[in-house]
């Protein structure tokens, strides 16, 4: 923020970054394994050993084998590189409806919380309308109404997840309204919109952080699980919903390699992005470093 | 004291209030969601086989040539006299489906919430005071595997080891084997239902066909409900009054059960709100999973078909039933925490 | 009748054990009530939750003997201790609405205390409750059984945390910063009426503390703690008279009382020549029939009731009253945080009430009206070093960057004695002390012609206060500013200002020069005020001259 204190914060923030990975072997460990993951989404499709559309009947439904990892679904697709290549999708959109609904639910929630009244008030009906719904019957329905795209798998998924942001800034911004160092930078010659934005707002990062890594794993579920009941993304696109939905009428037969590891693939993802709460948190909150 | 009761009474009534704005909203979202439908709504209700006569017929019968506020009313007056239209894929008024269909999937879901509390609070309670403990270690693995849980795949697995490996579970065929009558229909629950008419073999038969998809959904749930119960339980036996109460040397129960617990209790209650919107969500998943006939397999079906009307019946269904239930959990917090009464305005 | 011999407290924590007590030793007679006065961390309070064995987890009594009535504490096993507690032993805790269940009323908070230790059966549980709350002098005590803590005042919270110890008759009762919170009359009444029930039931107590006033003034004697030792113990009088030892002396010195000097508050060998009082100059600001309004239910309630003062250029104000006196509401109007409802504030004649809160801040006055505030902690953005915060007004008021602003923030900090290589810390690396710098440097770099200081100490250990009030008063003769120095505490008022506002009810029940109004106070709730600040005896000073 300033030029006097640039040079030795830059340095200072890497250095914060690698003491808190090293002092927690969790948050090393999950952030590696979203390392892996990032890899998996921008190399998958180069790496993948076969096309991950290419059907073949000849060697439908066989189980895993070396030249096969994953074995093969019932049109003969080999089911290692359609999971490999559905990283890709599978995290765009989960990123890009997290985003979404962070900014919006920043900018409302921190409007609401700082000046309170009529905005507040309004807002407040609105979050308390989107949560009346049982979140992912209204994606259902928003999907369902805007038509059957991924985009508007990623508008619902933001939709749903706006009141969660909204809510939080609203109450973190709200109870430094009126806080010592708030008052003091309204002294210093900062208006109300400065106050809140370089101020008051930048302290609510931490435990925004943890929402915004539990609500990456919501949002890959609830696009898997919209895509699983046919929402969203469609056959014959490798998608892990999909993959999920199409293996489960195998399961009943025994091939439970169709279903299980895309399966997999989810839990492990959702599990990294759970995971990595603390580590970010711990990254953003400047009172964490010594 | 009178006035704090009366504070409570006046408290539950402005809650009741408070859920009228809400309900208008989810009326008027589930209107926005009928009218935003891509292309023609009237193409889409009129069906696949229409003509252009039968869709201008349709947009007449649904009055979709008349203003918004014109059709917004029109839309409310159907909804209170119960008419949520027709489904094109069972023929059927979508109010009738959704009646038929209801206690299934509310069976389901109340199970799965049951089983879940019932070891999620205990579970979290222990892991509280025990911290370190390989309880401890337990709940948070527990709780950090849970949430990660896509609960359509926890319900393929289970299946795949439960039916196929095991051979213990019934097939994931619905809510009875048709080996057994479904009992006589009195509240639409077979386990009540079932036990009202004396019939043992079928109480069996509907709860071993209930046990996956309920362990599946409540396997769901108990992550939440276990992380809060856990930190709430720890704040609250870190407090002052739990240390004034161990100081005036009350039993480890009392200060326990008495202090602790009834003041954790307070966030765990909101969480299951939290929950219970998690829960009817992937109850939609869940029925498709176990071939459930509820609410959800319906939705799913219409979805397909692009049924509209039967979708929009359902989520305001979904909502409506939300409401109802958050409703109730706002009155057992206020039952519980006496300071509701002068805390809402 | 107890008994501690080197008694030694560590905890498990994530960097390692750490000894939070290190070999105390003390005696209590039967009878007898001891004051354990000691600061922040210094191991006071953990002393007592290990008597009674309830430390927090991680802790463990790691040496040393503690007997009480022959009864060994640090082995008895948890059965008998609960018998103990509460029954022989009592204890009350610091910020009593925390310390009661939120969701029990508070009647039958004390019927589970009485039935516990059999002393009454479900039968007549509440007549007996009643009764230990007539005990205490609460009024109408059946009808306030039936309250729940929220809807009570502090006070009355206190009382009931008093009336729960005392219910089963212990023989000692630990006392932990009974009255952290509580204004202060309301901490008289509450320590007047414990001192009153103790000796009428001949009870033992020990009085942890961090105020050696208020000790000195409740107990026979007194035990000093610094960093988990007792450095010296002594009758009451003779501790705080004649102090032995070089931390209790310093102690003893930074305590603001009656007939000190600012100077005074400082070890021996800190103390400078007195500052020069500045030269009053004509009015700076006039507070003309100030008024604010908040909309309520019934009608609008006045926080401020229309007070009217003058300040005077170089003058030192203090502006005193209890807690929702209105004293804050008119610090935030003048300093222009805060809209009027209505009256006038002439700054050097002109207006500034007229000009609303939010556009003050691009007003050129806005540079000469700064605040010092309360809570240092609170004050600091925890994300902003020491350097940024005290940089930003610069840059945003001053129109400097670059080196220049460089510049500036080094001689403020160097100004309020803040080392240079603590400016690029976190508010979290500060040091209580230090952050209370930061605020200060913060303020001043600006140069303000008026100062606003809000409770700037309230927050801080004693002998921090001393070094603070004295960087104030030295600053103020230095820069020549103004002071409205907004406070509870009338011996610390005293120290600073040349003139006294007293306000109570959001009015100004009495105002003039300070020693007037100290001395001599014409209003009798100002009388009340004085009396009830704890009055230690006077340290002789022909002593200390000898030492």
């Amino acid at each position: 923020m300033s030029a006097l204190a640039e040079a030795p914060r830059a340095r200072g923030a890497w250095a914060h970054v690698v003491y808190v990975l090293r002092d927690n072997p969790v948050t090393l460990l999950s952030f590696s394994m979203f390392a892996v993951i990032l890899f998996a989404a921008i190399f998958g499709p180069a790496l993948a050993p076969y096309d991950p559309l290419a059907t073949d009947a000849a060697s439908a439904l066989q189980p895993p084998s070396a030249s096969h990892w994953f074995g093969t679904d019932n049109l003969g697709r080999d089911v290692f590189s359609r999971a490999l290549v559905a990283t890709r999708l599978d995290l765009l959109i989960s990123v890009a409806a997290v985003l979404l609904s962070f900014v919006i639910g920043s900018v409302l929630g921190a409007a609401a919380g700082y000046w309170g009244g009529w905005v507040d008030a309004g807002l407040s009906r609105v979050l308390d309308t989107i949560m009346a719904f049982p979140l992912f019957v209204l994606a259902m329905g928003i999907v369902a109404a805007l038509g059957n795209t991924v985009e508007n798998i990623v508008y619902a998924t933001a939709i749903i997840n706006v009141p969660f942001y909204a809510r939080l800034v609203r109450a973190e911004v709200n109870i430094r309204r009126e806080a010592g160092f708030a008052l003091a930078a309204r002294l210093g010659g900062n208006g109300h919109v400065r106050t809140l934005a370089f101020h008051i707002f930048p302290n609510a990062l931490p435990p925004m952080m943890v929402q915004v890594s539990l609500n990456l794993g919501w949002a890959i579920l609830n696009a898997a699980g919209l895509s699983f009941i046919g929402l969203g993304v469609r056959p014959p696109t490798a998608e892990w919903g999909i993959m999920v939905a199409e293996g489960a009428n195998f399961i009943v037969s025994g091939e439970w390699w169709l279903a299980i590891f895309p399966g997999l693939c989810l839990m492990i993802t959702v599990f990294t992005f759970n995971l990595m709460g603390d580590g970010l948190r711990d990254i953003v909150d400047p009172r964490r470093r010594t | 004291m009178a006035a704090a009761t009366q504070g409570r009474v006046a408290a539950v009534l402005s809650r009741l209030m408070q859920a009228l704005p809400v309900v208008f909203g989810v009326v008027l979202v589930s209107f926005l969601l009928t009218r935003a439908l891509p292309g023609d709504p009237a193409a889409y209700f009129a069906g696949d086989a229409a003509t252009p006569e039968s869709i201008a017929e349709t947009r007449a019968k649904l009055g979709l040539d008349k203003s918004m506020p014109e059709q917004f009313l029109i839309y409310v007056g159907d909804l209170l006299s119960g008419d949520l239209g027709v489904s094109l894929s069972t023929g059927q008024p979508v109010t009738t489906e959704l009646a038929r269909r209801l206690p299934a999937s509310l069976e389901l879901t109340l199970v799965a919430l049951v089983v879940s509390c019932g070891i999620a609070i205990p579970l979290g309670v222990l892991a509280a005071t025990r911290p370190g403990s390989w309880i401890d270690h337990l709940c948070r693995v527990l709780v950090t595997a849970g949430v990660s849980l896509p609960t359509f795949f926890t319900g393929v697995a289970l299946i795949y080891v439960f039916y196929y490996l095991l051979g213990v579970a019934p097939s994931p065929i619905g809510r009875l084997d048709f080996v057994y009558l479904e009992p006589d229909r009195v509240t639409g629950f077979f386990l009540i239902d079932a036990a009202l008419a004396g019939d043992f073999e079928t109480w069996l038969g509907a709860l071993e066909q209930l046990a996956l998809p309920a362990a599946t959904l409540a396997l769901f749930t108990l992550a939440p409900l276990a992380r809060m119960t856990r930190a709430a339980m720890l704040s609250a036996l870190s407090s002052d009054y739990v240390r004034t109460a161990k100081a005036a040397g009350l039993t480890t129960g009392k200060v326990l059960f008495g202090y602790a617990f009834r003041n954790a209790l307070l966030p765990v209650v909101t969480t299951l709100g939290m929950v219970f919107s998690f829960t009817l969500g992937a109850n939609v998943l869940v029925e498709k999973v176990f071939a459930w006939p509820g609410i959800g397999s319906f939705a799913v079906e219409a979805l397909v078909a692009s049924d509209y009307a039967a979708v929009q019946g359902f989520v305001l269904c979904m909502a409506l039933l939300f409401v109802a239930l958050n409703l109730v959990i706002d009155m057992a917090y206020a039952m519980i925490d006496p300071r509701i009464g002068f805390a809402a305005k | 009748m107890l008994s501690i011999k080197d008694l030694a407290v560590s905890f498990r924590t994530r960097r390692g054990e750490v000894d939070a007590v290190r070999g105390v030793s003390f005696e209590l007679a039967k009878g007898e009530t001891l004051g354990v006065v000691g600061e922040s961390g210094s191991g006071k309070s953990v002393t007592s939750y290990a008597l009674m064995r309830i430390l927090d987890a991680g802790g463990w009594i790691k040496a040393g003997e503690a007997t009480y009535s022959g009864v060994d504490l640090r082995r008895a096993s948890e059965r008998e201790m609960r018998d103990i507690r509460g029954r022989e032993i009592s204890m009350i805790f610091q910020n009593p609405r925390a310390a009661l269940n939120p969701i029990r009323k508070v009647g039958a908070q004390i019927e589970d205390v009485l039935r516990r230790h059999g002393k009454a059966t479900s039968a007549n549980a509440r007549a007996k409750a009643i009764e230990a709350l007539e005990a205490v002098r609460i009024n109408d005590a059946a009808a306030r059984a039936e309250a729940y803590p929220f809807e009570l005042s502090g006070g009355m919270c206190q009382r009931i945390v008093v009336a729960i110890a005392l219910a089963c008759d212990p023989r000692l009762l630990i006392m932990d910063e009974p009255t952290t919170g509580l204004d202060i009359t309301t901490q008289k009444a509450v320590m007047d009426l414990t001192r009153e029930l103790i000796r009428e039931r001949g009870m033992s107590a020990i009085l942890i503390t961090h105020d050696l006033g208020l000790a000195s003034e409740y107990c026979d004697r007194l035990a000093v703690m610094k960093d988990g030792k007792i450095v010296e113990t002594g009758p009451a009088a003779s501790v705080f008279g004649a102090p032995q030892d070089v931390y209790t002396r310093r102690l003893v010195d930074a305590t603001p009382r009656r007939g000190v000097s600012i100077r005074s508050l400082l070890p021996a060998e800190a103390r400078t020549a007195p500052p020069p009082r500045p030269a009053l100059g004509g009015p700076l600001l006039e507070v003309l029939r100030l008024e604010k309004a908040y909309p309520g239910k019934s009608g609008p309630v006045r926080a401020v009731k229309g007070v009217t003062f003058t300040i005077r250029e170089g003058q030192s104000v203090g502006l005193v009253g209890e807690s929702g006196c209105g004293k804050s509401t008119t610090s935030s109007m003048l300093v222009r945080l805060l809209d009027v409802t209505s009256g006038s504030i002439l700054f050097r004649g002109e207006d500034i009430a007229a000009i609303p809160a939010k556009d003050f801040i691009r007003h050129p006055l806005r540079r000469d009206i700064q605040m010092v505030f309360q809570d240092a902690t609170d004050s600091l953005n925890p994300r902003h070093a020491a350097r940024d915060s005290i940089a930003d007004p610069l840059r945003r008021l001053a129109g400097l960057s670059g080196a220049r602003l460089k510049a500036k923030v080094e001689e403020a900090a160097e100004l309020v004695g803040l080392p240079i290589h603590l400016l690029d810390r976190f508010p979290h690396q500060l040091s209580g002390g230090q952050k209370a710098r930061v605020g200060i440097a913060r303020a001043v770099a600006l140069d303000p012609k008026f100062l606003i200081l809000d409770e700037p100490t309230a927050a801080l250990d004693v002998s921090i206060q001393a070094v603070v009030l004295n960087l104030l008063a030295d600053l103020r003769a230095k820069l020549g500013m103004t002071y409205l120095f907004v406070s509870h505490d009338l011996n610390v008022v005293r120290l600073l200002c040349d003139h006294v506002i007293v306000m109570k009810g959001g009015e100004i029940i009495e105002q003039g020069p300070a020693e007037e109004v100290m001395d001599r106070p014409a209003h009798p709730y100002t009388k009340s005020l004085l009396d009830a600040a704890p009055q230690p005896p006077a340290p002789a000073p022909r002593l200390r001259a000898a030492v």
